[in-house]
């Protein structure tokens, strides 16, 4: 065996955006010596892109908001699914987490009272989410690598190097994680991983690791994620003996940007509506008058003159359904367009122009301004945007223990961020991704800890074999003969998974769409790449391949399981929800070289809490055999 | 609309290189990145170029395009004659590890050596209130998405090797400026910025103004106003007088 780089410390973070940051500084903050790995540089990951906000219920608009209102927004977005002490404590600690933010250095928006603005969002009652013009998403990740900077000036200062407790491995992949398992059970003695830059291998030496890879989003074709969203961490997880739940949920944001093709699935942020903008079709229709469901009648105007009114007077006006959840909405697009209402280019139109002046718009919408009008030549101040559903988020990911974010299966894994699962169920709602982050990022940090202190004097160790094994996987791609090129696979990856197990399911696609995953295991296994180890893209993307498919196939078998439409998962041969289904979790675990899924019955939510909603909507989503122990629990 | 474009990438390491012509397929619409992406995917897999977001938000695509410094996923194809041709090239400030890649650690030593954000004492976290108007000085620097072209541009360094030491160029000095005009930071950082970071290299030619995609006006509104209150502050009798006896060896 060659000689490879070695390192050890207390809690090994993979991954640098909002929830891995947090994590890390939480960690290295409770005496843990703390690595932080990323596959880009610091600073670069994929929470930079966020743009319209953080949610946390402050109150500093409307002081009628606080966390248990946000818990309900929260509980009806995922449609019940959701664990409901995850979304309990996401609720109660999201404003504590901004806060700290500004003690970091994190400028946001102001009131006129100088406090944190917070702004309007699909599924959220009050205005709710702090944000920095529409670029929130780079003023967090910024506040926290600076916090982490800020952090290491001070062990500087102590010990004379900037590194001795929290150190950044930027531009290096993880691509196994190595466990002890002597005493039977698993448990994590350390990761490996690749430089970027040199391709040389690192092995770290650590019992505890935190999850914080984010999302699955470059398995589909038409998805507003970077390239570094290949499930990695949810992988890992499941490689290791761990569990996924939830995969079949999938959020299909309503506004990418459909032109030109080269940016299709781009985001446009969902302010663009919270500020006023509207949905319209080729009719010049605002369709979304049409589109809402029973459950969300009582929230949402069913006039345009109400809807308009809200804007201003919220209190005594309904708000107007282009704020629905995103499901709905990306529903709805989709069915516009199938029904040859839809813009020239296949999508729906999106107007702020004749809503808001055009400086207004400036000022609200900077970045989408720009966005529009370098790479796709229209000023959004001048004509409508086309817009159509791009693939966002994936609500599916990691079971956790809810306080301690440690993952179920394997001792020393902890998971936050988007690659844990069960906070959203079966739709997350806009701006709780990053108060998410930060909420399960600091619990990570803190669970890390915990264990730590209770294993003491115990380390696992990091054996000569597990190295070896590792290696071995990560260079078979260039010793494979007359295997395929991993663009050409990963192409066809995602048009599959785009075609079969998109936004509007059934039964036989998602069949076709197992087979065909199948057929793509022996193509991966031989996968061919050119060139030397150095900064090489195309042995990087071979190296992601087995994670996308690992995580593709998770999808795809949980969505035929499940048997209805409920948030991120729409069977149209299933087309109703199923207050049957609302009490199963689908789990899914890595079996030979493929997944197995499982039911799985959700925890049962207290009566203290579902006392917070009326009775009457808890029969949209609850059986009566539930319901029924409930009267006497306390809902009102 | 598709056209067949000329294209020239420098590609090698740090032991040397040189740039290489391709012919390649352009499709309405496209930025030089799809061009350099679909290269990748049909004529040279193991080319090297970072990028995240390909929307101008991450700052991971610099590069120089026919020269200028630019965010390869925001310069659209339309911007070049279908006959001419697009010369790619790494920025040429830091050293190349391979292709379009280089190694831009400078920025991030140089970000560890300027004192982060100091909160103000007793102020508890919930209590901070800012006026916007106060906050929006700040906010113009922290759009900043690293994308590092200011620095790769600035003549201070862009030759010469020898001044990196001393300075930190554009990217540090509105970080500096920041958090100088953050309402509630309570450090002064006008004379470190001139004498431990190099202010006073800069001599104000703008071109780091010009090259920044997120438009902030660099050279305007962080360097001038930072200069003009360095001399400020070190013409002060009370300060200067301070400043000096502080350093005089052995007191
Ligand atoms: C365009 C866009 C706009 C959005 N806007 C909002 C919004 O306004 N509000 C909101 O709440 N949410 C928003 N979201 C969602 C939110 O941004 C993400 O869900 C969130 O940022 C995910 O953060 P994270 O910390 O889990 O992971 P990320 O920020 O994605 O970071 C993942 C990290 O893991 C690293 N990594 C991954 N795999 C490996 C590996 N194998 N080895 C080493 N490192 C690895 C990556 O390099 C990266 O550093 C938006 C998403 C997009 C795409
Ligand atoms: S203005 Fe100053 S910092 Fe900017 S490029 Fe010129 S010399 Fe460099
Ligand atoms: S100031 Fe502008 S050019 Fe310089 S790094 Fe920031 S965004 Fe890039
Ligand atoms: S890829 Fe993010 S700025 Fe170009």
């Amino acid at each position: 065996m060659s000689q490879i780089e070695r390192h050890s410390y207390d809690v090994i973070v993979i991954g640098a955006g909002g929830a891995g940051l947090r994590a890390a500084i939480e960690a290295r903050s409770r005496g843990l010596r703390t690595a932080i790995v990323c596959k880009s540089l610091f600073g670069k990951a994929h929470t930079v892109m966020a743009e319209g906000g953080i949610a946390a219920a402050m109150g500093n608009v409307n002081s009628n908001d606080n966390w248990q209102v946000h818990f309900r927004d929260t509980m009806r977005g995922g449609k019940f699914l959701n664990n409901y002490r995850m979304a309990e404590l996401h609720a109660k600690e999201a404003p504590q987490r901004v806060w700290e933010l500004e003690t970091y250095g994190a400028l946001f928006d102001r009131t006129k009272d100088g406090k944190i603005s917070q702004r309007n969002f699909g599924g959220h009652e009050y205005p709710r989410l702090a944000h920095v013009g529409d670029r929130t998403g780079l003023e967090l990740i910024r506040t926290l690598q600076q916090k982490v900077v800020s952090l290491q000036q001070e062990d500087f200062a102590a010990t004379g190097d900037y590194e001795s407790h929290l150190k950044v491995f930027a531009e290096c992949s993880i691509t196994d994680l190595l466990l002890d398992e002597a005493s039977g059970a698993p448990r994590i003695a350390g990761a490996f991983g690749y430089w970027r830059e040199t391709g040389e291998f690192i092995v770290f030496e650590a019992p505890a690791v935190i999850l914080a890879t984010g999302g699955i989003g470059k398995s589909f074709k038409v998805t507003s994620n970077s390239w570094e969203y290949t499930g990695d961490g949810h992988a890992l997880a499941a490689r290791s003996g761990s569990r996924l739940i939830n995969m079949e949920f999938v959020q299909f944001h309503p506004t990418g940007m459909v032109w030109p093709p080269s940016v299709k699935g781009i985001l446009v942020t969902e302010s663009v509506r919270g500020d006023g903008g509207v949905l319209t079709n080729s009719e010049g229709r605002r369709f979304m008058f049409d589109y809402i469901p029973d459950v969300f009648k009582k929230q949402y105007a069913t006039t345009e003159e109400e809807a308009d009114r809200w804007y201003t007077d919220p209190d005594n006006n309904k708000r107007p359904p282009e704020l629905l959840p995103r499901d709905e909405v990306a529903r709805a697009i989709n069915s516009e367009v199938k029904a040859g209402r839809g813009s020239p280019h296949g999508g729906v139109f999106l107007d702020v122009s004749k809503r808001l002046p055009a400086e207004t718009i400036k000022a609200k919408l900077p970045s989408m301004y720009h966005q529009f009008k370098e790479l796709a030549g229209v000023d959004i101040t001048a004509e409508p945007m086309e817009v159509g559903p791009t693939c966002h988020y994936v609500m599916g990911g990691v079971e956790v223990d809810p306080d301690s974010t440690a993952a179920v299966g394997v001792a020393g894994l902890f998971a936050a961020g988007e690659v844990a699962g069960g906070m959203h169920g079966s739709n997350r709602l806009g701006g709780n991704s990053l108060s998410d982050l930060l909420v399960f990022g600091h619990r990570a940090g803190l669970g890390a800890a915990d264990y730590l202190q209770g294993i003491a004097g115990s380390r696992p160790s990091v054996t000569p074999q597990m190295v070896a094994t590792a290696e071995q996987t990560a260079l078979q791609p260039f010793h494979n003969e007359g295997g395929e090129n991993p663009y050409t696979i990963h192409a066809e990856l995602q048009q599959t998974m785009n075609d079969l197990v998109g936004i509007i399911r059934n039964g036989a696609e998602l069949a076709e769409a197992i087979a065909r995953l199948d057929s793509f295991k022996e193509r991966v296994r031989a996968v061919k790449v050119t060139g030397g180890r150095a900064f090489n893209p195309g042995w990087h993307l071979a190296l992601d391949l087995p994670n996308l498919l690992l995580v593709s196939e998770a999808l795809a078998r949980a969505a035929l399981m499940r048997e209805e439409s409920r948030g991120g998962h729409t069977r149209d041969d299933f087309p109703g929800m199923d207050n049957q289904w609302r009490q199963v979790n689908l789990v899914c675990r890595a079996e030979g070289d493929g997944i197995a899924v499982e039911k799985q019955p959700i925890p049962v939510i207290p009566s203290e809490l579902l006392g917070l909603f009326e009775v009457s909507e808890l029969e949209k989503y609850f059986t009566s055999a539930e319901l029924a122990g409930l009267s006497t629990g306390g809902a009102q | 609309m598709t056209y067949t474009a000329k294209f020239r990438v420098w590609r090698g390491d740090d032991t040397g290189g040189g740039l290489v012509d391709f012919a390649v397929e352009v499709n309405e619409g496209e930025v030089v990145l799809d061009i350099i992406h679909r290269l990748q995917a049909t004529q040279a897999p193991d080319l090297a170029v970072r990028w995240n977001c390909k929307a101008g938000k991450c700052g991971s695509c610099s590069a120089e395009v026919n020269g200028l410094p630019r965010l390869m996923c925001m310069t659209r194809m339309n911007t070049f004659a279908e006959d001419e041709v697009v010369t790619v090239t790494p920025l040429r400030t830091f050293p190349v590890i391979r292709d379009l890649v280089t190694n831009v650690s400078f920025n991030y030593i140089k970000a560890r050596q300027i004192p982060a954000f100091a909160p103000p004492a007793g102020v508890a976290p919930g209590d901070y209130r800012m006026q916007q108007v106060d906050v929006q000085r700040s906010q113009e620097f922290r759009k900043c998405i690293e994308c590092f072209l200011c620095q790769n541009t600035c003549h201070v360094i862009r030759d010469h090797e020898e001044n990196k030491e001393a300075f930190a160029g554009p990217r540090m000095f509105i970080r500096l400026a920041e958090l100088d005009m953050h309402p509630l930071d309570s450090k002064d950082r006008k004379v470190e910025a001139q004498e431990d970071h190099g202010l006073g290299m800069c001599n104000i030619t703008k071109c780091c103004t010009e090259v920044c995609p997120e438009h902030i006006k660099i050279t305007d509104n962080a360097i001038i106003p930072m200069k003009e209150r360095v001399v400020d502050v070190k013409y002060d009798p009370l300060r200067w007088l301070g400043s000096k006896i502080g350093k005089r060896p052995g007191l």
